[in-house]
């Protein structure tokens, strides 16, 4: 069966609107996603029938409230092939998913000076951050990969740098500015080699192409739900049950306790033990109909087809005079996230005038400052593509772009 | 096209070939502002001496209306007195927050009165202002005040 990316579109209201008298072209999608009427719906039905709190609640809309609540939680653990749905932790995004294991994880292995964590040159902030902090907290040493000129991790020095100092390596799955899809395998079994435990931020991957987590081989993986289809305000760790359940809590309060007394707590198993509070509900079950989506399409069918748009934005924009390309300047080992200068024009007003013809990019140094300041460039514009994307949607970037030129010009 | 109103041509003289631009001695005042949400950043200096300001440097990364800003900054500004800035800088700010509502007074703002358009775009007033808040900075380690009421909507 083909992609009909037609009959995709049309699951998406936001994509018939318009934007300042032009039709929306949306290519904004490593930033947040749109989201199908399937998601939409779902969410909405809940919440104006089943909605009630999870895990507490005898009555039935309680009961109903927590089976929707946890068939989302299977859906999931079946999407990224966990071994069981205990496995799937349910945070507020990314962020909160790479926070806890810095925080948990970093405890748990009582980290102190001499010990190392590993991350790279073109992580997130939110894969920079918490390291930098869990460092300043136990003394120990943060290293790093760096990039190579074609937007590569530069892994001449594997073996030096993941030693039996290493405690943690902790690497973006899919780069969200340069599209890299980072093969890592040499990497995770480097890392095991040598006792450490692999942490792979995979919120650009997870939406746009299959991930298995057995055979990806990670330990942890972070990922997000508005960027695959489903709302804000829900993102998923995904960590090997057995580490789980030897780490301590992050955030403590309801539902993440076995029994409190006024003399100590003791703590409920994983996946409860790292969900303090009323969890996100209505959005856990949006996230379920993302998935649902993303399955009735087919994952390899949404990376095929986003292969194809991407071959093809990567030869439209090559052939504008005066853009430069970051990253892979092939399909090969990278998705739809492509990121370019224009020469004379800053990313700003590039993003400015696209805005007033319709198109919407990100303008800026998206999160990744290390990753702007290694090509030697404060800010890039950044073109992302999705399941939505249409061939038609690049010509207008391009035309776009020759608008940029006659105002800069 | 609607975006006549953010890309004057004067704006776009003043980016393409900017006024004063580049670090300069002597000084006795300086402050590097950024804006984190977009990575622009600027470095403004003063050399202020016997109430005015003898010279006004500056060198920064950022897109065309915040280093077009920084240039008609200098124009404006370089060689007057500590009061004539002071009341130049807080009709710049009011303009920048007036939401497209204000009228420029061009005897007062000069070339900064192609910065009305400007005012219609929320997320472009803080590239706009950027430079003159750094030249605030700047002067106040000179010792000296141009302080204008800044709401912290925009200063934030």
């Amino acid at each position: 069966m083909t992609f009909d990316v037609a009959r995709v579109r049309a699951d998406f209201p936001i994509l018939s609107r318009e934007v300042n008298g032009h039709p929306l072209v949306y290519l904004d999608s490593a930033n947040t996603s749109q989201k199908p009427v399937q998601v939409l719906d779902a969410m909405r039905v809940h919440n104006e029938r089943h909605n009630g709190n999870v895990s507490r609640s005898v009555h039935t809309l309680g009961t109903e409230a927590t089976s929707a609540y946890e068939d989302a939680r299977g859906k999931i653990a079946a999407f990224i092939g966990a071994a069981t749905p205990d496995e799937i932790v349910f945070t507020k995004n990314s962020t909160e998913a790479i926070n806890l294991v810095a925080h948990s994880l970093g405890q748990h292995l009582a980290l102190k000076p001499g010990d190392e964590i590993v991350i790279s040159e073109m992580e997130h902030h939110s894969n920079i951050v918490p390291w930098q902090l869990l460092c300043e907290r136990t003394g120990a040493t943060l290293r790093w990969f760096g990039t190579t000129e074609d937007g590569r991790l530069d892994l001449a020095p594997l073996d030096s740098l993941i030693n039996e100092r290493t405690k943690i390596v902790s690497l973006v799955h899919m780069s969200n500015v340069l599209g890299t899809i980072n093969d890592v395998s040499g990497i995770i079994a480097r890392a095991h080699d040598a006792g450490a435990l692999v942490m792979l931020d995979c919120s650009q991957s997870v939406p746009h192409l299959p991930v298995d987590v057995q055979a990806l081989g990670a330990d942890f993986i972070a990922f997000t739900g508005h960027k695959m289809l489903g709302p804000t305000g829900i993102g998923v760790l995904w960590g090997r049950y057995a580490l789980l359940a030897e780490m301590p809590p992050f955030l403590a309060g309801g539902s993440m306790i076995e029994t409190v007394t006024m003399g100590g707590t003791t703590y409920a198993a994983p996946p409860a033990r790292f969900e303090a509070g009323t969890p996100p509900i209505a959005e856990a079950v949006g996230l379920g109909a993302a998935v649902d989506y993303l399955n009735a399409l087919g994952m390899e069918a949404v990376h095929q087809h986003e292969q194809d748009i991407t071959a093809y934005a990567l030869k439209a924009l090559t052939d504008v005079p005066g853009v430069r390309l970051f990253g892979p300047s092939t399909p090969e080992g990278r998705g739809g996230t492509l990121s370019f200068a224009v020469d004379g024009v800053h990313p700003h007003d590039v993003g400015q005038i696209l805005d007033a013809l319709g198109v919407e990019v990100r303008v800026g140094h998206h999160c990744a400052k290390p990753t702007c300041a290694r090509f030697g460039v404060p800010a890039m514009t950044r073109a992302s593509f999705y399941l939505y994307t249409t061939t038609d949607e690049i010509d207008a970037l391009v035309q776009g772009l020759d608008e940029v030129k006659k105002v800069f010009g | 096209m609607m975006l006549d109103g953010l890309y004057q041509e004067i704006i776009l003289d003043h980016y393409k070939h900017p006024h004063g631009r580049g670090l300069r001695d002597p000084f006795n005042g300086e402050a590097h502002h950024v804006n984190p949400t977009c990575g622009d950043e600027i470095t403004v200096r003063v050399s202020a001496s016997d109430g005015s300001f003898s010279d006004i440097s500056y060198d920064g990364l950022g897109c065309s209306i915040s280093q077009a800003s920084a240039s008609v900054l200098h124009e404006l500004l370089q060689g007057r007195t500590a009061s004539d800035a002071a009341s130049v800088h807080e009709a710049f700010v009011e303009l920048m927050q007036g939401r497209g509502q204000v009228e420029p007074d061009e005897d007062v703002l000069g070339d900064g009165i192609a910065f009305a358009g400007v005012a219609k775009f929320p997320a472009r007033v803080k590239c706009a202002l950027l430079p003159w808040m750094a030249f605030k900075d700047a002067a106040a380690r000179a010792g000296v005040d141009v302080s204008s009421e800044v709401s912290s909507e925009v200063k934030a």
